[in-house]
């Protein structure tokens, strides 16, 4: 509404401006005055509360929290300036898990990305069967996190897990919850298990928006697939990969906790973890209110920082049809 | 530049849908062919087996004297127009051209030589680094025209290119296909529903119904010789009327007139007769007049004969009577089988006539 509103009358703009997403075609917005200047807000306020009390006002608190260290037993808080975020930054062990969040980050991020896209392509040259096969797929999806970690979990576990005898059979010693590199690799496999199906939702429906003439086109200019794939394919679905890292990253940075959770649970002192773990160990596990606010500042304005990053540097390459 | 040949090709698709059946058809070096019929009669199915795009299920084609049947669509040394375009979207005009013979390693400056030729026959210089989406609908006609063009292939391949034009672009479109394509002399095959289309391209019209050829043949042979009353019923604008008639003693009867003579079986016959051949006279065929489409530079003349629906061309201006006595030269009969459809020999030798149909 708001960019419409400034156009002068008259039908030419809605008809001359394509739509970003060749699909749905957009239908004509309305314009709608109002008598009273305030009928607006009333339409948005139910929006902006949830978004004052479910994210500004936290995150206030959380600033405010982080200068100040907290009487564990809340019987009151003394202002430190600073000091939080000092020992957080100089703590060997938050770099550790800093080093191991940017890992565990990109590994799964292009791992879920990477094996979602193969998949896609492979589904979408299978035409019949295609609904079977998404099906199967977004049933993996539809079962909720805790659950995919439990089951993960079960597929490593100590006793009973499959994977464990696997390893075995390569003479390795799988202890996940107990050695670090072995707890890294279950987390970052279930995380990865995960997150495929709804890449692979999003590409296969990117490439199916692909339109069928565009690429028997390419059928005609070019013999190899694997360059039609990258010349024309890649090149066309790059607005939902974009949309996609974008998820991806925000689900590998903070979704993932429930399967950490469920992973090292009793035992946090010599596994790995990500720092919006870490922030709620600290907060409340270890009662530093103080110290967890000040990390969880930290990963704001690290998350603010990639987001500006992505869409200043990645999306500027991007084609919109 | 190359001769396409058709050996009894069929396509039939899941479901047992026999989309094309057995066509066979010679197309010589440097033709213009333009394949002809209503919405799904099987058009684009044939095209696309000659690109590869389709699978070929029965029968044979060779373009250049080489069975193409088993090829990649790329070897198949064919450029092809879609009726939406398809170009890539997030390549420049100069890149959409450029990649069918990036992909053949063509040189780089062969490559630059082609495309600023097809841009300059095409008038596309000024928009060779836009991308498709800032241009109109006739400049991207072009753009695909120019990326079969910049290819030099056997053949042009074209799936109903100007559909997506406003009426008068179409017009100009298709004087600048055939101008193109005589001056390149590369085999064309086009496809089209429209008949005005395919009558104006053509070097010869290949009509087809339900899959199966129903004509082959120059523009006028068709509109003066049709084989079968859907040929008669489909080539020319208005289609020639088709009527109700019989052969008694050997003469044409319609109506209780006596047209003519005819050299066919006694009993029920098809009439044909074009909308410009009957002429309005002091006696004869009487037709009542329903309504009138003023052309501006003719009119036709809708109405009915023995209750049956007829179309008359005549010159402009003359007021009409209600009623009209029509004259119709013997020789401007078809008369065709009222069961199967075909035509029956001419009763009487038919002049060579000469000039463009409406
Ligand atoms: N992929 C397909 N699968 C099944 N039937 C098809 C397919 N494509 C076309 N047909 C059928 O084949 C017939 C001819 O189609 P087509 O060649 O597209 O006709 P035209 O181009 O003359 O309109 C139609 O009956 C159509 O429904
Ligand atoms: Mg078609």
């Amino acid at each position: 509404m708001t960019d419409t509103a400034a156009l002068p009358p008259g039908p030419a703009p809605q008809a001359v401006r394509r739509p970003r997403k060749p699909h749905p075609p957009a239908a004509p917005a309305k314009r709608v005055q109002f008598d009273r200047p305030l009928t607006p807000w009333l339409f948005v306020l139910p929006q902006l509360l949830v978004v004052a009390i479910f994210f500004y006002w936290p995150s206030v608190q959380a600033v405010n929290s982080s200068f100040y260290l907290e009487d564990p037993f809340g019987f009151g808080a003394s202002f430190v300036g600073i000091d939080n975020y000092r020992e957080a930054l100089s703590s060997r062990e938050y770099r550790t898990i800093a080093a191991f969040t940017a890992g565990f980050c990109a590994l799964v991020t292009g791992l879920a990305l990477g094996i979602g896209l193969l998949l896609a392509v492979k589904a979408d040259k299978v035409i019949r069967g295609a609904s079977a096969y998404k099906t199967a797929l977004i049933a993996v999806y539809a079962i909720a996190p805790p659950v995919t970690g439990l089951i993960g979990m079960m597929f490593f576990d100590m006793h009973i897990g499959p994977f464990k005898d696997l390893a075995a059979l390569f003479g390795h010693d799988l202890r996940v919850g107990i050695d670090y590199d072995d707890t890294a690799l279950a987390l970052v496999t279930v995380a990865v298990w995960k997150q495929i199906p709804y890449n692979f939702i999003f590409f296969l429906s990117g490439l199916q928006s692909v339109p069928v003439a565009v690429r028997e086109a390419a059928l005609l200019d070019a013999r190899s697939g694997w360059r039609r794939f990258r010349d024309i394919t890649l090149p066309l679905l790059a607005p939902t990969a974009f949309f996609l890292l974008v998820i991806n990253i925000t689900y590998s940075l903070f979704d993932t906790f429930a399967i950490i959770d469920v992973m090292v649970k009793d035992k946090p002192a010599n596994n790995p973890m990500t720092l919006v773990y870490k922030v709620y160990l600290d907060g409340f596990k270890g009662n530093d209110i103080g110290g967890s606010s000040a990390q969880s500042v930290i990963l704001m304005l690290v998350v603010a920082a990639l987001t500006i990053v992505q869409f200043r540097l990645i999306e500027r390459r991007v084609h919109y049809g | 530049m190359a001769g396409i040949t058709f050996q009894g090709v069929g396509k039939t698709y899941a479901g047992n849908v026999n989309a094309v059946r057995e066509v066979t058809l010679e197309v010589a070096d440097g033709e213009f062919i333009v394949l002809v019929g209503p919405s799904g009669c099987g058009k684009s199915t044939l095209l696309r087996m000659v690109a590869g795009l389709e699978e070929i299920t029965t029968g044979q084609i060779s373009i250049d004297g080489r069975v193409v049947n088993r090829l990649d669509p790329a070897d198949r040394d064919i450029a092809m127009v879609f009726q939406n375009y398809a170009l890539y979207p997030h390549m420049s005009v100069r890149e959409n051209m450029a990649y069918g013979l990036r992909n053949r390693r063509t040189p780089r400056d062969e490559i630059a030589r082609r495309v600023d030729d097809a841009a300059r026959m095409l008038e596309l210089g000024p928009y060779l680094d836009r991308k498709p989406r800032a241009l109109s609908g006739g400049q991207r006609q072009r753009v695909a025209m120019g990326r079969a063009i910049v290819r030099q292939p056997a053949a042009f391949l074209f799936d109903e290119p100007l559909s997506n034009l406003d009426a008068k672009l179409r017009v100009a479109m298709r004087g600048e296909i055939r101008r193109l394509q005589r001056r390149l002399g590369t085999t064309a095959l086009y496809v089209t529903h429209d008949q005005l289309e395919a009558m104006t391209l053509a070097d010869r019209l290949v009509v087809l119904n339900g899959g199966r050829v129903e004509q082959i043949g120059a523009p006028l042979e068709l509109y003066h010789h049709p084989a079968t009353t859907f040929v008669a019923g489909f080539i020319g604008a208005p289609a020639m009327n088709l009527l109700d008639a019989r052969i008694e003693g050997g003469r044409v009867m319609l109506a209780g007139h006596d047209l003519g003579p005819a050299r066919g079986p006694e009993g029920a016959v098809t009439l044909g007769i074009r909308a410009e051949d009957m002429h309005p006279a002091e006696t004869g065929l009487p037709m009542a007049v329903d309504y009138v489409e003023e052309l501006g530079s003719g009119r036709i003349v809708h109405g009915a004969i023995d209750g049956q629906p007829v179309a008359l061309a005549l010159a402009p201006g003359a007021a009409l009577p209600a009623h009209l006595a029509l004259h119709i030269a013997p020789e401007a009969l078809h008369l065709f089988d009222t069961t199967s459809g075909k035509r029956l020999p001419d009763a009487l030798p038919r002049p060579a006539r000469t000039g463009v149909p409406a």
